[in-house]
């Protein structure tokens, strides 16, 4: 589904990511994990264009989508749920989801809505709300689901569970594994909260210092003892 | 209602009683004012009583302390809804209600002061500053790209209906769209270079940009006049009828049957910008609530998330930078045909400035936000004449007292574009 291969990218003179290879398979989640500043959002941005990959190549569906504008990449598949979540603050719901059927040009717009509404009915009750006056976890669900909009196949998420209380954190990860077993959706999940993601995760990579160390299930990542100690013990 | 109104005896006996109260002192008050009249009487003096004249404004004030009263309440009550999250469908008619009446003074102006020059001068002045606020409010209020040099596009509209006028003979309506196209095209001339650029860093560029074109305008001579500016500018006529007192063909007046009358120039310009400023309100709530208008309020919320939603940022700068320009230009055609005489002083930062200050005034955003605005900026210092030295002073304290009240301007609240059914969008 999605490939990179030898992904370099920088700031510029700074270097954030280092011959990336990363493979995301039609039917996976996988998982991106890694300490702060260790490449992950800049990984996730690359993907869509900003910043461009300084060498390397990205393919989506086997497809270059190196080079191409951002706007074009959202429309070829894959979207985004931000970091941080970014919904549009003084806008409503409503307005936001209908945003987020931009790259289908308004096409299945009811369809679509009614199907974010069946994920995530709390948007349904709240949908001529303004954005900026949901909880955190409304608005991270209402960013996953602007993103839906789009009917992607291949679903970005950056650290979904950021600022987020643990119960909130759970139905958002039960989401996505729902999204992934139920709606077919292929998922590539970049988060600090390593335990919670290896558990859903078929697959997963380490990121450290924009260079992957190791990768391997998500299972066997769990059990890794440097993982363990690097990402597992202290944070939770 | 709140418990507190509730537990009080009763809302209306509280209220008649209010007004009751307010009724007895304006009275006394009026007794001498208005009761008492003097009249001359055979070389001298004689106070009369005017009875009937005091019972009017007793009933008047009776009457109009009780609305006030009522409205005080209603607001009063409102409050605390007002921080409610989702947006209220009692603002919309509120709005709506204000919309339609301001349109409805706008268009029987003429009927009650058609005689009175001033009024509908000033009237005419603020239906350009209205045009003006609605365009800019395309940049800066929807889309969030902060302006200073608004008035270019301006004087591009202008400069362009005076010079095809006068060297081409071409008339205002032929002028009118190529103005606009014109306008529409320096806007993305200004758009490009600043495609990356946001909040400051635009501001200032777009100021420079601003003041490019004037010093152009002011130093380019044999193009356009310079200093010197342009004159002559053919005044639009009314479908082919010019309003003279004699012409070769026939004249406005001659051909309605109507006595000649300089006012019915005035008037005819003053419905004329009217149409022209109705015509941009329904384009731009219009784009609204289109996918273009919706994307210029994300990026005016989020370019990140619009990046990453496939919205195509650049085009969507550009065309708000277009839009907003071609309003502008259009504008301008109509200041040129109305003054008769342009030079680029008209065109001065202070201009795009208080255009800046009418948007931001009014509420970002907000279209009937801009008319309050647009008319608090226009009349006060009309009204401030009186003070004479102290007119800006007055001005200036006016502004900084509104934007301390009322920090997000005027009217704040943004309406949304999609309006839901409010049975099924409220939540339990």
């Amino acid at each position: 589904m999605l490939e990179l291969q030898h992904v370099s990218a920088h700031y510029g003179p700074i270097q954030a990511l280092a011959e990336v290879d990363l493979v995301v398979r039609a039917g996976e989640i996988v998982t991106l994990i890694g300490a702060n500043g260790a490449g992950k959002s800049t990984l996730m941005t690359t993907l869509f264009g900003t910043p461009r990959a300084s060498s390397g190549r990205i393919l989506l569906e086997g497809e270059d989508i190196t080079a191409l504008p951002p706007h074009r990449i959202a429309r070829r598949g894959m979207a985004l749920v931000p970091e941080g979540r970014r919904v549009f603050a003084k806008m409503s719901v409503y307005e936001n989801l209908l945003l987020g059927a931009t790259p289908l040009d308004g096409a299945h717009v009811e369809e679509n809505l009614r199907r974010v509404f069946s994920l995530f009915p709390v948007l349904e009750t709240r949908r001529a709300q303004r954005a900026g006056t949901l909880s955190g976890g409304e608005q991270q669900m209402l960013a996953i689901g602007r993103a839906l909009m789009s009917e992607p196949r291949l679903l970005l998420l950056d650290e979904p569970s950021l600022g987020l209380a643990p119960l909130v954190i759970r139905t958002i990860f039960r989401t996505i594994v729902a999204l992934n077993r139920e709606h077919g959706l292929t998922i590539l999940l970049v988060e600090q909260n390593a335990r919670q993601a290896l558990k859903i995760a078929h697959r997963g990579y380490v990121l450290q210092n924009g260079r992957i160390v190791l990768e391997g299930s998500g299972a066997a990542l769990l059990a890794d003892p440097q993982v363990r100690a690097a990402y597992l013990d202290a944070a939770s | 209602m709140t418990a507190a109104a509730l537990a009080a005896p009763s809302p209306l006996a509280l209220r008649l009683r209010d007004a009751l109260a307010v009724t007895l002192l304006g009275g006394l008050l009026a007794l001498p004012f208005i009761g008492l009249v003097t009249v001359e009487e055979g070389g001298a003096l004689a106070v009369r009583t005017r009875w009937s004249a005091w019972a009017m404004t007793l009933a008047a004030i009776f009457f109009g302390r009780l609305a006030l009263r009522a409205a005080l309440d209603a607001w009063h009550t409102r409050r605390p809804a007002r921080k409610r999250a989702a947006f209220s469908s009692t603002d919309a008619v509120l709005r709506r209600a204000a919309g339609t009446s301001l349109l409805a003074a706008a268009l029987l102006l003429p009927v009650f002061f058609g005689d009175n020059r001033y009024v509908i001068d000033t009237a005419t002045t603020l239906g350009i500053y209205v045009m003006l606020g609605w365009g800019l409010n395309v940049v800066v209020g929807l889309a969030g790209l902060l302006d200073l040099g608004y008035v270019a596009f301006y004087a591009v509209g202008a400069y362009t209906y005076a010079l095809l006028s006068t060297q081409f003979g071409w008339s205002f309506w032929e002028a009118l769209p190529a103005a606009g196209a014109l306008a529409a095209l320096f806007g993305i001339l200004l758009g490009y270079p600043v495609l990356r650029l946001r909040g400051d860093y635009l501001a200032i560029v777009t100021l420079g940009f601003g003041e490019i074109i004037r010093v152009v305008l002011l130093n380019w001579t044999s193009f356009s006049g310079g200093p010197n500016g342009i004159g002559g500018i053919p005044r639009p006529s009314f479908f082919g009828l010019p309003f003279a007192r004699s012409a070769e063909g026939q004249t406005f007046h001659e051909f309605f049957g109507l006595e000649f009358s300089p006012m019915h120039r005035l008037i005819f310009l003053y419905y004329l910008i009217v149409t022209l400023a109705l015509l941009t309100h329904a384009l731009v709530s219009r784009l609204r609530v289109l996918p273009t208008g919706r994307a210029w309020e994300a990026l005016r919320e989020d370019e990140i998330a619009c990046k990453s939603l496939g919205i195509n940022t650049t085009t969507v700068k550009l065309s708000a930078f277009a839009t907003g320009a071609m309003l502008a230009g259009f504008a301008g055609v109509f200041f040129a045909a109305r003054q008769g005489f342009i030079s680029p002083e008209s065109f001065t930062f202070a201009e795009s400035a208080t255009i800046l200050a009418i948007v931001v005034l009014g509420g970002m955003g907000s279209q009937l936000g801009v008319v309050l605005a647009a008319a608090v900026l226009v009349v006060l210092p009309e009204v401030g004449r009186q003070f004479a030295d102290y007119r800006m002073l007055v001005f200036g304290a006016a502004m900084v007292t509104i934007m301390a009240v009322r920090p997000m301007g005027l009217l704040a609240r943004r309406e949304p574009t999609v309006r839901l059914n409010p049975a099924r969008s409220s939540a339990p």
